[in-house]
C-alpha cells in the first residue's frame, strides 16, 4: 500500500477532483463575467449579473415560494420522521419491519414514479395543484432521510434514562423534554437542515406537482430556454452553492458540537449512512 | 407467610411474573423490614432484577400483591412510588452536569433553586464528592459515575433504595472499597437498600438479610451466617462459598440425635437440634462439610473430635490460606480443606499422607 | 385477529401512525392507482376504465417506446459501471491513504452537488456545447481547428454528466464499506504471505462487495428515471424514457400509456437490481 500505486492514487484522486469540481468552478467565473455568451476567452469584470437577479420580481417570488415549502417540508417531516424513528428505536409491536421499510420505500423508487404517482390521484380527485401538493410531496420523499437520521439519534439513547428519570418522578412529557429530546437534539437539527435542502433542490415533484407558483427549480427550468439569461442564471447558481456550502457547514458544526458536549465521538460520516 | 410486623417496609404476596409462556418469577413470597440491607442474589437468569423493577414499578406482576409502606402498589407508576434506584449502567444523563444529575428529580418537585442547591450539595457529601456539582458527566471515572447516581437517588429521601448490580462494572479494588463504604453509608442513614447481585461474597459482606434465588423461586431467605452454616439445599450450599458434598445414608435415629454413615468418615451421630424440621431422616443421601470444618491434624498438636486418613493430590496457595485438595481413604470424590497458614505451617507437597480431622458440628444436613 | 397488545406496543404502535399513514396515503394509494391506470385507456380527455392490455402492449411492441426503454437501460447500465468504477479509486483512496482529514475530503467531494442539479446539468451543456467552454478553451490553445461536435446532444453527453452527477453518491457507500473493513485483516494476509494485488482481490474487494453493491443500486434506479439530463444534453439521440413518460402525462394526454411505461421500466429496474444483488452476494462471500 505504499510507493508506486499510492503515487498513482494521488494523482488519480486529484484528477477525479478536478474532474468534480469542473463545473461548479465555471458557475463563479461566469457570473463575475462580462458577457452575455457562457464561452471562453473571458471578458472584464462585472457584478451586473447579481443586479439583474435583485431586480426580477419573479425571480423573487420563486425564492419565496422555495423558502416556504422547504421550511414547511423540513418541519412536517422531520416530526413525522422523529414520530416514526421514536417508535422503531424504543418500542416492539407487530408489523414494525413492513411499515418501516415502506416510510423508506421512497430512497429507492425514481423521482419520476414518485412525481407521477402523485399526480395521478390528485388529478383523479379533482383537487389543484398547488404549493400546497409540492409540499405534500416534498414531505414524503424528505421522510425517509428524517427517519434514517433520527433512527441512529435514537437508537443511541439508553432507555435506562428515561426509566431514571420516570424513577426520580418525573412524568412522561417531563422526560421528553427534560432528557429525550435534549439529547436528540442535533439530530433534529440536521434533519431540519438536510430535508431543507434537499426541498430547496428539489425538481422533479415540484415540476409535476407545481400550479401557479413556482419554486426555484422550476423557475430555473423555464429561464434556461433563454440564451440571454445564461449569464445571471450562472449568477443564482452561485448563489445557491454559497448558501448551501454555508448551510451544510453548520449542519456539520452543530453535529459536531452536540456530540462533544455528550462526550460521544462524532464519526465523518455523520450517521446519515 | 406471616403478616407483616409493625416495621416491615416491603411485603411481597405471591408475586409472579410471566411473559407468555416463561415464568420469570413463580410466587414469590417475602417481606423486607425497615432499614435493612436487604440482597436478592442468584445466578443470571434467575428472576432477581425482574423482581427489583417490579418493586420499582417499571413493570407490573402478572399476580400477587407488592405493598410498599402499607399501600398496595398495583396500577401505581415508577413516578409515583416511593422507591429510587441506582441503575447498572447509572443512567447519569450525560447533558447535564453533576449537580443538575443530582438535583433533578428535586427540580421536578419543584423545590426552590437554593434548596435544591444545599441538598445536592448534602447528598454529594454523602459519597464523598464534594465540590463535583459543575463537573460534566462524561469527565466522570466509573467510581465517581456511581456515587453520583447513588447521591441522586439519596437526595430524594425515598422509603426504599434499589440498587441493580451497581458494583459490577466496578475493577476489583474499587468495588471491595465501594462494598465497605455503601454498606457503612447505608447503616449511617439508616435508609432500607435493596441489592441485586450475582456475586456471592458482595451479597454476604454487605446484607443484613439475603434472598437466594434460583429459577424465579427464592430457594432460601436468612442472614449471610444462617446461610453460610445452614444452606437449606444442595444448591444454595454450593452456590454461597465452596462445600463438600459426601454420600451418606441413615442409620437409625433416637434420642441422642439422628445417626447417619458418611462415605469414608464414618458414622457420626448428630445432634436433633441441628436438623431441619422439614427433613425427614430417612432421606438423607448426601451431607455437606466446609473446607473450614476439616483439619489437617500436624503430628497430633490439635486434636480433633474425629479423624480420617488421607493423602494429599493438590494444593493451592493464597497467601493467608492453603486449600488442599485430599482423597479422603474409602472416599470416592476428593475433599477441599482450607488452612490458615499460620506461624509454623509450612505448605504440605502433593502425595503428603495426612490425617483429616473433624467433628460432628462440621456436618451440614440439607432438606 | 384478536391480537393482545400491551402497552408498550400500543404506544409504539400510536406513534408510528402519523407517519406510516401518510406513506400509506401518499405513495401505496397511489402506487396503486398507477398501477390501476396503467389498464385502462384515455382518449383526449375522456378515460375508459375498461381494464386492458393495451398499453402494455403498445410500450413492449411499439419501436419508439422499444427503442427508449432500452437506450434508457443500456445508458443507466453504462452510467452506473463508469460511476461505480471511476468512484471506487476515490473511495479506496480516502479510506485508505488520508489519514487525517478523512472528513475533509468527503465534504470537498460533496461540495459540488450542493449546486441546483438542474443547474450542473445545464453547465455541462455549456461546458461540452459546439461555442462550448471545452471547445472554445481547446480552439484558443490551439490543440483543434474545428469545434468537437461528438461531445454533445447523444448518449455519451447524457452518460458523462450522469456520471458526474451521481459521484458521491456512489463514493459514500463504498468508502463506508472500506472504512468497516478491519485493517488487521489485511496485515494478516500480509503476514501469510499475499502481495498487495492479491491482498486486494482476495480481502478488500469481497469485504467492500455490500457497498459497491449498494453504490450500483443508487446509482441505477434514479438514472433509469432521470429526464433533466437527457432533455438538455441528450439532443433526440439521447433521449430517455422519463422524457416520454412526462410527454405522455402532459403534452399527449395519455395518462394511461404513461402509466404503463412507468409501470414497465419499474419492472425492469427491479428484475436487474436483484440480479445484481445475488451476483453482489456471490462475489462477496457472506459478509454481512
Amino acid at each position: 500500500m505504499r510507493g508506486a500505486s499510492a503515487k498513482w492514487l494521488s494523482v488519480y484522486a486529484v484528477a477525479y477532483m478536478l474532474f468534480l469540481y469542473a463545473p461548479v468552478v465555471l458557475l463563479p467565473l461566469f457570473a463575475f463575467n462580462d458577457a452575455t455568451v457562457v464561452a471562453f476567452p473571458l471578458s472584464s469584470f462585472t457584478t451586473d449579473w447579481f443586479t439583474v437577479l435583485w431586480q426580477t420580481e419573479a425571480l423573487h417570488d420563486a425564492v419565496r415560494n422555495s423558502l416556504l415549502v422547504a421550511v414547511a417540508a423540513a418541519v412536517l417531516s422531520t416530526v413525522l420522521g422523529a414520530s416514526a424513528a421514536r417508535a422503531a428505536a424504543r418500542y416492539r409491536f407487530p408489523g414494525k419491519a413492513p411499515a418501516m421499510g415502506f416510510i423508506m420505500l421512497p430512497l429507492v423508487l425514481p423521482e419520476i414514479l414518485v412525481a407521477v404517482a402523485l399526480l395521478v390521484p390528485i388529478i383523479q380527485l379533482g383537487l389543484s395543484l398547488s404549493l400546497w401538493t409540492v409540499i405534500a410531496g416534498h414531505v414524503l420523499i424528505c421522510m425517509p432521510f428524517s427517519v434514517a437520521i433520527l433512527g441512529s439519534a435514537f437508537q443511541g439513547l439508553d432507555i435506562s434514562l428515561e426509566e431514571a428519570s420516570l424513577d426520580l418522578g418525573e412524568s412522561r412529557r417531563g422526560t421528553f423534554r427534560r432528557v429525550i429530546l435534549p439529547l436528540v437534539m442535533p439530530g433534529v437539527i440536521s434533519s431540519l437542515l438536510i430535508c431543507f435542502t434537499i426541498s430547496l433542490d428539489e425538481f422533479m415533484i415540484a415540476f409535476f406537482l407545481t400550479g401557479t407558483d413556482v419554486t426555484l427549480p422550476v423557475y430555473i427550468w423555464s429561464q434556461l430556454r433563454f440564451p440571454t439569461k445564461l449569464p445571471s442564471i450562472m449568477a443564482l447558481g452561485t448563489i445557491l452553492l454559497v448558501l448551501s456550502v454555508v448551510l451544510l457547514v453548520l449542519a456539520e458544526w452543530f453535529r459536531r458540537r452536540a456530540a462533544r458536549r455528550q462526550g460521544l465521538e462524532a464519526s465523518a460520516t455523520g450517521g446519515l449512512m | 407467610m406471616a403478616p407483616g410486623t409493625s416495621n416491615s417496609i416491603i411485603l411481597l404476596d405471591e408475586v409472579t411474573r410471566a411473559f407468555g409462556s416463561f415464568q420469570a418469577l413463580k410466587g414469590i413470597n417475602a417481606e423486607i423490614r425497615e432499614g435493612e440491607f436487604f440482597s436478592l442474589l442468584g445466578p443470571s437468569g434467575c428472576g432477581k432484577t425482574t423482581l427489583l423493577r417490579l418493586i420499582a414499578g417499571f413493570d407490573e406482576p402478572t399476580s400477587g400483591t407488592i405493598m410498599i409502606g402499607g399501600q398496595p402498589m398495583a396500577g401505581i407508576a415508577a413516578n409515583r412510588r416511593p422507591t429510587n434506584m441506582v441503575f447498572q449502567s447509572y443512567a447519569i444523563f450525560p447533558h447535564l452536569n453533576v449537580a443538575e444529575n443530582v438535583g433533578y428529580g428535586l427540580k421536578t418537585r419543584r423545590m426552590p433553586r437554593a434548596d435544591i442547591a444545599a441538598e445536592v450539595e448534602r447528598a454529594l457529601a454523602m459519597v464523598d464528592l464534594e465540590g463535583f456539582g459543575r463537573r460534566a458527566a462524561h469527565e466522570l471515572s466509573g467510581g465517581q459515575r456511581q456515587r453520583v447516581a447513588l447521591a441522586r437517588a439519596l437526595v430524594m429521601r425515598p422509603k426504599v433504595v434499589l440498587l441493580d448490580e451497581p458494583l459490577s462494572a466496578l475493577d476489583r479494588k474499587l468495588r471491595d472499597q465501594m462494598q465497605v463504604e455503601l454498606r457503612t453509608l447505608q447503616q449511617s442513614i439508616g435508609i432500607t437498600f435493596i441489592l441485586v447481585t450475582h456475586d456471592q461474597e458482595e451479597a454476604l459482606i454487605m446484607s443484613d438479610r439475603i434472598a437466594v434465588m434460583f429459577e424465579g423461586e427464592i430457594a432460601q431467605l436468612a442472614s449471610p451466617e444462617e446461610l453460610y452454616r445452614r444452606p437449606r439445599t444442595k444448591r444454595v450450599a454450593s452456590f454461597i462459598g465452596v462445600m463438600n458434598f459426601l454420600p451418606a445414608g441413615f442409620v437409625a435415629k433416637d434420642d441422642s440425635g439422628v445417626t447417619v454413615e458418611i462415605a469414608a468418615l464414618g458414622k457420626v451421630t448428630l445432634r436433633l437440634e441441628s436438623i431441619p424440621t422439614t427433613l425427614d431422616p430417612a432421606t438423607i443421601d448426601t451431607v455437606g462439610v466446609r473446607p473450614e470444618m476439616f483439619t489437617i491434624l500436624s503430628d497430633g498438636r490439635e486434636p480433633a473430635e474425629r479423624s480420617t486418613p488421607g493423602t494429599v493430590v493438590g494444593t493451592v496457595y493464597y497467601g493467608d490460606m492453603t486449600y488442599y485438595t485430599v482423597q479422603l481413604a474409602g472416599g470416592v470424590e476428593p475433599v477441599t480443606i482450607s488452612m490458615r497458614n499460620t506461624a509454623g505451617r509450612s505448605v504440605l507437597p502433593s502425595g503428603s499422607p495426612v490425617t483429616v480431622g473433624w467433628g460432628a458440628e462440621s456436618v451440614v444436613l440439607f432438606e | 385477529m384478536g391480537l393482545k397488545l400491551d402497552t408498550e406496543a400500543r404506544r409504539g404502535l400510536l406513534l408510528l401512525s402519523p407517519t406510516a399513514g401518510y406513506a400509506l396515503v401518499m405513495l401505496a394509494a397511489p402506487l396503486v392507482m398507477i398501477v390501476t391506470f396503467s389498464f385502462w385507456t384515455q382518449n383526449y380527455l375522456d378515460i375508459d376504465t375498461t381494464p386492458t392490455l393495451h398499453n402494455y402492449r403498445e410500450a413492449w411492441s411499439r419501436p419508439i417506446y422499444r427503442v427508449l426503454m432500452f437506450r434508457s437501460l443500456r445508458i443507466s447500465l453504462i452510467v452506473t459501471l463508469a460511476t461505480v468504477l471511476l468512484a471506487f479509486p476515490i473511495a479506496y483512496f480516502v479510506s485508505f491513504h488520508v489519514r487525517r482529514r478523512k472528513a475533509l475530503w468527503l465534504f470537498l467531494i460533496t461540495v459540488p452537488f450542493w449546486t441546483s442539479y438542474l443547474i450542473r446539468v445545464f453547465l455541462w451543456k455549456v461546458i461540452l456545447g459546439f461555442n462550448g467552454v471545452l471547445n472554445t478553451a481547446l480552439l484558443e490553445v490551439g490543440l483543434i481547428d474545428e469545434p468537437l461536435t461528438f461531445i454533445l446532444y447523444n448518449s455519451n453527453a447524457v452518460v458523462l454528466t450522469l456520471a458526474h452527477a451521481w459521484a458521491p453518491f456512489a463514493i459514500l457507500p463504498i468508502f463506508v464499506a472500506l472504512e468497516k473493513i478491519d485493517r488487521s485483516l489485511l496485515e494478516a494476509a500480509e503476514d501469510l504471505g499475499d502481495g498487495p494485488m492479491r491482498r486486494f482481490f482476495r480481502i478488500t474487494l469481497p469485504l467492500a462487495m455490500p457497498g459497491v453493491i449498494a453504490a450500483t443500486l443508487i446509482v441505477l434506479i434514479p438514472t433509469m428515471g432521470d429526464f433533466i439530463t437527457p432533455r438538455l444534453v441528450g439532443g433526440t439521440e439521447g433521449l430517455m424514457i422519463a422524457n416520454m413518460i412526462q410527454v405522455q402525462f402532459s403534452r399527449a394526454n395519455n395518462a394511461p400509456l404513461g402509466a404503463a411505461l412507468a409501470v414497465s421500466s419499474m419492472l425492469i429496474v427491479g428484475v436487474i437490481s436483484l440480479v445484481i444483488c445475488l451476483v453482489g452476494r456471490k462475489l462477496g462471500g457472506r459478509v454481512r
